[in-house]
C-alpha cells in the first residue's frame, strides 16, 4: 500500500491517495492532500471539508454531489448550494475532490 | 414523465450475517442518482436491518444503519414494513431507526404487484 | 407477477413469506424448492391448496437432477429452461425469495 508522509508520521493511503484509516485524519494531512490536489485551502474550502466529516459522521457514508449541494445550501445559504460553487472549490469534483481531502472514501455511486 | 419506473427492493436479510443488506443499500444510494420512482420494503428478517441502536463495535463491522437516516436527503421516502415480519420478531415502528409505513401482507403483496421493476436481497 | 423460489420448502422461511405476501399469480420451484413439487413430501397439501391462488410450475431439469422427475403432483406444471424464460418474459415483475 502507498503511504504519505506528513510531520514524520505515515499515513497508509489507497491506490488513488484516499486516507484507508479516517480516523487518522488530521489538518494537517488534509492541507498536505490538497496541496498533492493543487487546491488552494480557503475558509470556504475548509467549510464543506468540516461538513464531510460530520456527515460522514452522522450517517457512515459520503454525500452524492447532489445531495452535498443541497445540504450545503441549506446549512450555509442558497448561494452556496450550487454545484457551480462547488465546482469552483473542487474542480476535480467535489466528491471526489472534497473527500479525499476530508480523508474520506470515494462517494457511494460516484461515477 | 412516463421514463419513470417503480423500482422496489425487498431486503429479506438480517444485516451483518450476510452481505445482502449492505449491498442492496448501496444499489439504493446508485439508484437515486437517476430519479426513479423507488420503494425500500422490509420483509422477514429484514426488519431487523432498521432497528434502533446497533453497535458493531465488537464485531468490528461497519455499522450502516445510520445510512438510512440519510436516505430522506437522496429523496428516498417510501420506506415499507411488514406489519406480519414486525409482529413475528417481537418489533413495533417505535423500534425502527426511520420513519416507515407499516403494511399488511396483503397491502405489501399488492404494492410488489404494481411495480415495474422489483429487486431481492 | 411470477414467485421464484429456491430453496428446500422445509425448514425454510422463504417459501411460508412468499404464501404470506405474495398477490395471487404464478409461483416458480427452481433449485433446492423443487422439493416441494413432489408426491408425499410434508407440504403436499399446502402446495395442493396453493393451486387455487396461483399457477405453480416446476424447473424439470432441477428435478432430474434430483430424481424425482416421476412424482411431480397433478396439476404442477413442468418446464424447462426455455419455459423458465417464457415464463419471466409473460410477467410483468418477478420476485426471487432468497
Amino acid at each position: 500500500m502507498p503511504n504519505i508522509e506528513v510531520n514524520g508520521k505515515s499515513y497508509e493511503t489507497d491506490e488513488e491517495g484516499y486516507l484507508l484509516n479516517l480516523a487518522e485524519w488530521n489538518q494537517d494531512v488534509a492541507a498536505y492532500i490538497a496541496k498533492t490536489e493543487s487546491l488552494e485551502m480557503s475558509d470556504n474550502h475548509w467549510e464543506v471539508i468540516n461538513f464531510l466529516r460530520e456527515y460522514y459522521e452522522e450517517y457512515q457514508i459520503a454525500p452524492a454531489v447532489r445531495v452535498l449541494t443541497k445540504a450545503i445550501g441549506k446549512k450555509f445559504g442558497p448561494e452556496k448550494g450550487t454545484s457551480q460553487y462547488l465546482y469552483e472549490l473542487f474542480p476535480y469534483g467535489p466528491g471526489k475532490q472534497a473527500c479525499k481531502v476530508a480523508g474520506l472514501p470515494k462517494p457511494t455511486g460516484c461515477i | 414523465m412516463s421514463d419513470i419506473k417503480k423500482f422496489m427492493f425487498v431486503n429479506r436479510k438480517a444485516p451483518y450475517g450476510t452481505i445482502y443488506a449492505l449491498e442492496s443499500l448501496e444499489v439504493v444510494l446508485i439508484t437515486a442518482a437517476f430519479d426513479q420512482d423507488v420503494s425500500l420494503v422490509f420483509l422477514d428478517d429484514g426488519v431487523y436491518q432498521l432497528k434502533k441502536g446497533q453497535q458493531t463495535k465488537g464485531i468490528e463491522t461497519k455499522n450502516f444503519s445510520t445510512t438510512y437516516r440519510a436516505l430522506e436527503g437522496y429523496d428516498i421516502e417510501k420506506l415499507y414494513v411488514e406489519k406480519e415480519s414486525m409482529d413475528a420478531r417481537g418489533l413495533t415502528a417505535e423500534d425502527l431507526l426511520v420513519d416507515v409505513t407499516v403494511l399488511t401482507s396483503k397491502e405489501m403483496g399488492e404494492l410488489m404487484g404494481q411495480q415495474d421493476v422489483v429487486l431481492s436481497f | 407477477m411470477l414467485h421464484i423460489i429456491n430453496r428446500s420448502v422445509l425448514g425454510n422461511a422463504a417459501f411460508d413469506s412468499c404464501l404470506r405476501v405474495a398477490a395471487p399469480g404464478e409461483i416458480l420451484l427452481i433449485e433446492d424448492a423443487v422439493y416441494a413439487a413432489t408426491k408425499g413430501n410434508a407440504l403436499e397439501g399446502k402446495v395442493r391448496e396453493m393451486q387455487n391462488r396461483f399457477k405453480i410450475h416446476v424447473l424439470m431439469p432441477d428435478l432430474e437432477a434430483r430424481g424425482l422427475a416421476d412424482r411431480v403432483i397433478d396439476g404442477v406444471s413442468p418446464v424447462d429452461y426455455g419455459g423458465f424464460v417464457d415464463l419471466v418474459a409473460a410477467n410483468k415483475n418477478c420476485q426471487s425469495w432468497l
